[in-house]
This record gives structure tokens, sequence and C-alpha cells, in this order.
């Protein structure tokens, strides 16, 4: 599926020497659906054979992005690796955050307060959510219909707000610490969270909705095209919508729950046939159902502390560290990065925009990991992009790879 | 609405130096070209969209022919082996050409300081606005274009043919008859 | 409900000899095997009847300068979605010959995690339809997660590295 065409006998001594069948006089062209992709998806190469404006068969280049995350990640200490993680999935990078917090507390053995997990829980909904915006608005904007898009990006605005309550940053944000959040929702933060998800957001939602969801363009465009079996999606390793889009409904936080996913009710979204037209669905049913996992943690957020106190790796309070000695000496040990970790190994996946993004940390006793390897989502069912565009045309190829939400900076890590 | 430039008015005629004219025309219709790779890419989105619009700006057909466009804006992490592609989207633009390299990636590597990654886009082509941040806020890129209008406003009608603009792109090995 | 206890027993009963080194780290069993057994190993646990290992969830390898003769690992997670339940499976390879089948035939998605092994530690997978580079440039000629070789780039000249802390 990703070999170009080979052998090619254009003769008949040719076609029994190289022992293929003869092939016609064809008149196959080249196109080259490049590095500079004008669907601002992020960046690989895909060299089209075409017969006419069919395809018949592609060859994929990915690693245009390559910023070797995993070596940097054998330098830093752990809590600068943070940073690193923002950059995979820049679209949703809180949930990419809190994965990371989550492993190293497997690691370290700590448990976080109920507070702390709620609030994550609240931030990964409303990254999740950001997510599926901007990819089902960009499904949009690569069929042709510019203002859905101008629509949901006026929602991620106010989505950016209520980050920059919390972190201090719009779009990498580097959000929580490890051992809980750096800081409590405060209560413009709270009241944003509510506006957000009781008034403005299902609003606009239904209305963005509205212009696709029985379109007659749209619809013809994308039912039917890169149709993907429930055996294949297995087979390729997809996760995410995609896969539930085939109709197998795995999610991470209903399989293996974290951070207090079991408090929550919510529904898995499946699709039928896994062409195009249900991933989009899909994805929109699951805005809906991550606006209610936020309605419900908003509403029955318990009391007590954000983080978990644990003085050898969570920073002490600023005050007492000016007072306290001990915290004086806590603080000192954990910038300087005088604090160890234990040696063992340990693998954490959380449900990431796209799919399982897992993480599988070897520690050996340092302050850096000895071998930190990210399980990208994206890199794993992208691959099955040449065949699901086999058979097709170059206008049902772009939709295909918009609704697969492929994010460079998560393919090429 | 833009002010007009210094000029000698009259009734039904307005009086003005050439490169003052083209200077304001062309300051005002920049059209980009979004080389988004990473992250930046996604505050260049938030730049589109109708909160921080960029359109105001006369920046309002963004296109991804390298042809048509004149101001080349290179968001995200550019890595070795894009660099060619950049390079040769850069010949394939017709003067006057602008760069605006986006995000601290653009600029000097940013954070990744790797095996892979270019530290900066400044080695392979040359750049007019570098513009911080990481990824910077689209306050800051409308700042990067608006000093990109600047250079427009002011810029001398000869310089692209100049000595001194030869010189600079002979540093980069981009000769002339490698313009396509 | 099947926990790691009644793995151990199936896969340690069917393979005896072939699989040992059985450890448990944070609830996920794993248990090295010889490069040989690989596909047999595998190809059990996503046959079997009961234990059904239907997705193979990731690939990567790993690089231990310090093991003499057996430098180079290549895990293997799996995952049974019926049963709830991750395995990880870990093959040792000399760093001078690491050479190990290919999962391929059983799972196609390990296509490009087997290629990305190979572009980083230079794992040779046989039977794999197209091994090559295929995140760093095709014409490098070092496999860089190894631990010898630096993070940053030797010919960069505008990072002076006395100024950068190294």
């Amino acid at each position: 599926m990703t070999e170009k065409n080979t052998l090619i006998a254009r003769t008949q001594e040719e076609a029994l020497a190289l022992n293929v069948p003869l092939q016609e006089e064809n008149n196959y062209t080249t196109l080259n659906l490049g590095p500079t992709h004008p669907a601002t998806h992020g960046i690989f190469q895909n060299i089209l054979t075409m017969d006419g404006e069919r395809i018949v068969s592609s060859e994929m280049t990915v690693g245009y992005i390559h910023r070797a995350f995993e070596k940097i990640a054998e330098r830093r200490p752990f809590y600068q690796i943070t940073t690193l993680t923002d950059r995979m999935n820049y679209c949703s990078s809180p949930i990419n955050n809190m994965g990371w917090h989550m492993t190293v507390e497997k690691l370290l053995e700590i448990t976080v307060p109920k507070r702390a997990q709620y609030i994550r829980v609240i931030m990964m909904e409303l990254a999740r959510i950001a997510d599926h915006l901007i990819c089902s608005s960009i499904m949009g904007v690569d069929t042709g219909a510019f203002s859905g898009f101008l629509y949901v990006m006026q929602e991620r605005e106010k989505i950016y707000e209520i980050y920059e309550e919390m972190c201090g940053a719009r779009l990498t944000t580097n959000m929580g610490r490890i051992g809980g959040m750096e800081r409590d929702l405060s209560p413009t933060a709270i009241k944003k969270i509510k506006d957000l998800v009781y008034h403005s957001l299902p609003k606009v939602f239904a209305e963005f909705e509205e212009l696709f969801d029985r379109n007659r363009i749209f619809r013809d465009r994308t039912i039917g095209v890169g149709a993907v079996s429930r055996e294949m999606a297995m087979e390729y390793g997809f996760t995410g919508p995609n896969l539930r889009a085939a109709g197998i409904d795995y999610d991470v936080r209903v399989m293996e729950p974290y951070s207090s996913y079991e408090d929550f009710e919510f529904d898995i979204p499946v699709g039928h046939n896994g062409d195009t037209y249900d991933r989009y669905k899909v994805r929109n049913a699951e805005v809906w159902e991550s606006i209610k996992i936020v309605r419900q943690a908003i509403e029955n957020l318990p009391e007590g502390p954000y983080y978990a106190d644990e003085e050898h790796y969570y920073l002490p309070p600023k005050h007492s560290v000016y007072h306290n000695m001990e915290a004086l000496i806590y603080h000192f040990k954990i910038v300087m990065g005088e604090i160890d970790a234990p040696v063992g190994e340990v693998y954490h996946a959380v449900e990431g925009g796209n799919g399982e993004l897992g993480f599988y940390l070897i520690s050996d006793g340092g302050r850096a990991p000895f071998r930190l390897h990210f399980r990208r989502p994206c890199f794993i069912y992208y691959q099955a992009f040449g065949e699901m565009i086999k058979g097709g045309t170059v206008s049902d190829a772009v939709p295909i790879m918009s609704s697969l939400n492929v994010i460079a900076g998560e393919l090429d890590a | 609405m833009t002010e007009a430039p210094p000029g000698y008015e009259g009734p039904g005629f307005f009086a003005t130096s050439l490169d003052k004219l083209i200077g304001v025309a062309r300051s005002n219709s920049l059209w980009p070209l979004p080389f988004a790779t990473s992250c930046c890419g996604i505050e260049f989105m938030a730049t589109m969209g109708a909160h921080y619009d960029i359109s105001r700006f006369g920046a309002e057909r963004p296109s991804f022919s390298p042809r048509q466009s004149d101001v080349l804006l290179v968001m995200g992490t550019i890595a070795k082996k894009m660099a060619p592609v950049v390079k040769q989207v850069y010949l394939q633009m017709a003067e006057p050409r602008w760069v605006v390299a986006v995000g601290a990636c653009a600029s000097s590597g940013g954070i990744f300081d790797t095996y892979s990654v270019l530290q900066g886009i400044d080695r392979v082509i040359p750049v007019d606005v570098y513009v911080p941040g990481c990824p910077p806020r689209p306050e800051q890129i409308l700042d990067g274009l608006m000093q990109v209008q600047e250079l427009a406003k002011n810029e001398s009608l000869r310089r692209r043919n100049g000595e001194e603009y030869r010189a600079l792109l002979e540093s980069y090995n981009i000769l002339e008859k490698d313009d396509r | 409900m099947i926990d790691n206890q009644r793995l151990v027993e199936e896969i340690g009963g069917h393979f005896g000899e072939k699989v040992y080194r059985f450890e448990e780290n944070f609830g996920i069993l794993g248990f090295s095997t010889a490069p040989e057994n690989l596909t047999e190993v595998v190809a059990f646990l996503k046959d079997h009847p009961v234990l059904k290992f239907n997705f193979l969830t990731d690939i990567t390898g790993v690089h231990f300068p310090d093991n003499e003769g057996a430098e180079l690992c290549s895990v293997y997670m799996m995952h049974s979605w019926e049963n709830r339940i991750r395995v990880r499976i870990k093959v040792f390879l000399p760093i001078e010959n690491p050479v190990v089948p290919s999962l391929t035939p059983l799972f196609k998605g390990a296509n490009w995690m087997e290629r990305e092994a190979f572009d980083f530690y230079g794992i040779l997978y046989t039977g794999h339809p197209n091994l090559k580079r295929i995140l760093n440039m095709e014409d490098m000629d070092y496999h860089p997660m190894r631990k010898e070789y630096a993070l940053e780039d030797p010919t960069r000249r505008d990072k002076i590295d006395d100024l950068f802390g190294r």
C-alpha cells in the first residue's frame, strides 16, 4: 500500500522475463500532493500515481517536521518534559500534559486529590472539544465552506481564555504539575466555563451542525468516501474517533479509567461505515458528550486541595518557602534537580483527541528518563491512508485526510 | 482607510511621487502565503478568525500559490528535511517578496536544538521580520505584519534590482538564473 | 476474569523454556523471548480463543549500552480489549546483528512502527516490505537514538556550547 508501481512490462518479452502480466500502454501521471499542503493540516508528502482522475497508488513520506522529541526527553528532567508534550498534539495540549503527569505520578506512586482530578477532567474535555472543533471546521473548509470555521474559532477563543485563566498560555499550555495543578480554578474561570458549556457553545455548535449535517454538497462529498471496515481498522492500529466511526467502541476513558472518569456518565458515539461522514458525525457527537462531562464536573466539583502533599515532587507554596527551612530546602532540591526518580518501567495511556496516546517511560533512577517513547495515534493510523485513497479521486483524498485529523506535530514527534 | 501620502492636491487630481503611491498600495494589500508547519500555524488560524481579523490589514486572500503571494509567513519548526522545500517556495515567489519568520522555531530553532531541526530559516532564505514567541499571540503576528507594511511602504522602487539586494541573494546562493 | 497470573500460566505452559524473565511493572506483565520465537508467540496470543490479544498497541526500541550481547531491545505492547489486559514482550538483540522477524504479516499496523525502530536504532526486521528510514532524512548514515550520539547537531555554528551550559 505504500509502494510505487514497480515492475511494468511493456512488451511480451519483458512480461515473460519479469514474470509479470503485460501492462497495456498506460498513461499514468504522477502528482505530488506535496509538503506545502494547501489545507493547513501539517506537512506530509503523498506522491500519487494517477490514471486520469483516479488514484492508482501512493507513496507517503513523513518526517518533514521531525523534532526528535524522544531524544530531547532523555536530557530534560521530568517537569521540563511537559513543555515537549504540549507541542505534540498542539490542538489539544492539556490532554498531552495531563497524560504525562499521570505517567510520572504512576511511577512515583503519588495519588492526586479529587479536586485536582476533576479540574484535570474539565481541562482535558475542553481540550477535546477544541480539537474536534478545529477538525470539523477544517473539514468544512476543505470542501469549500468557510463560514463554519469562523463561527467555531470564536468558541475556540473562549476556550483559550479559560486556559489563560488556568495557566497563562493560549496554545502550548504546560498545564498542571506533577502531583496536581499549579493553581486552583479561580471564580472567573468557573464563570467562564459555565457560560461556555451552558450558554454559548451549545447554541453555536448546533448552528454549525445545521450548516453541514444535511447539506447536500457536504454529504455528497463525504458519504461513502474513504470507508474503513472494522477489521481493517483493528489491523492498522486505529484508535480514537476514527476507530469508533468504523463501529468499535474502544475508548481508553472507559477501558482503563483514569483521573476519576468513572464518576461521570457519558456515552461513546459509534458510527456504521467508517467513512468520512461518520468520522465527522462521531466527532460532533463527542463534542456533545464532552459538554455533558464538563457540566457534571463543574456542578460536582469537590472541595479540597488542588495538589498532592508530596514535598519531594511538588514545589511548596511560596510563603512557606520564605518562612520555613524545610520548604526552602525542598524547593532548592526540586528546582536544581537533585531529587531522583525511582527505577521503574511504566506505560500509561490517555484518550487523546485522536486516540490512545501512550507514554512508555523507563527510568533508571536519574533526574531525566532513560527512555521515553510516545505512542502517537496519528503516526499509527496514518499508515492506512494509502489504502483508503486507492481508487478514489484527488478531491476525495483531501476530505479523507482532513477527516482523519492528522496533526503533523504528533505524527513526526 | 489609510492616510494619503504627502502630495499636491487640487480639484479632481492628486499629485505625489510614484514610489509613495505604490508603497501605499503594496503595503495595504499584502497577500500572505501561510507556510504553516506546526503550532504557530494554529495561532495563525486564530489570527485569520473573526476575533483577530487579519483581512483588515489587507491580507484578505491567503494563497497557497507562491506565484500569487507577496509575503511568505513561515510559521512553525522547519526541519532539515523541509529546508529545500522552503527554499524552492521562496524561489518561486515573484518580486517584491517579503519573508516573516513567525515563532521561535522559525527564527532560531526554538526549543529544539537537535540534529534534525534547522536552527532558523535564515540559514536558507533571507528574512525581513522575525516575530518571537512560542507561539506568538495573534497580536504579535499582526504586529509582525504591520512591520512588513512599514517596509513595503518605504521601500524604494529600485531596491530589488540594486547591488545590495543582489549581494544579499548571492550570499544565500540564490542566483538570478534560479528564478523560475 | 483473566489476570496476570492466568497469563503466566497460559503462556508459560504453552511455551515452556522459550519465554523467560517474567516481570510485572505497575500492573502490566512483561516477558522476554528469543527473536526466532517471536512470531509464534504473537500469533498464539492473537489467535488464542480465551486470551484474545487482538490489538498491537506499540512497537519500539530501547538501547541499553551496558548489557553485553543484548544491547538493543525491541519492545512490543499488546492489548486484549475483551479481557482488558495488556502484555509487554521484549526481544533482546546483540548490537552487531540485531535481526528479528517482522510482525507485518500478522498486524498491518506494525509497518511504520518497525520502520521507526529501524530508523532510530538500526534494528533489522526481516520480512518487512519496505524497511527504510521514515522520520529522518534518507541519506543519514547513523542511527540517532543510540546513546553514543549527541542530541545537538555537531555542525551548527551559532550556538556556543559554553553559554548554553554544555
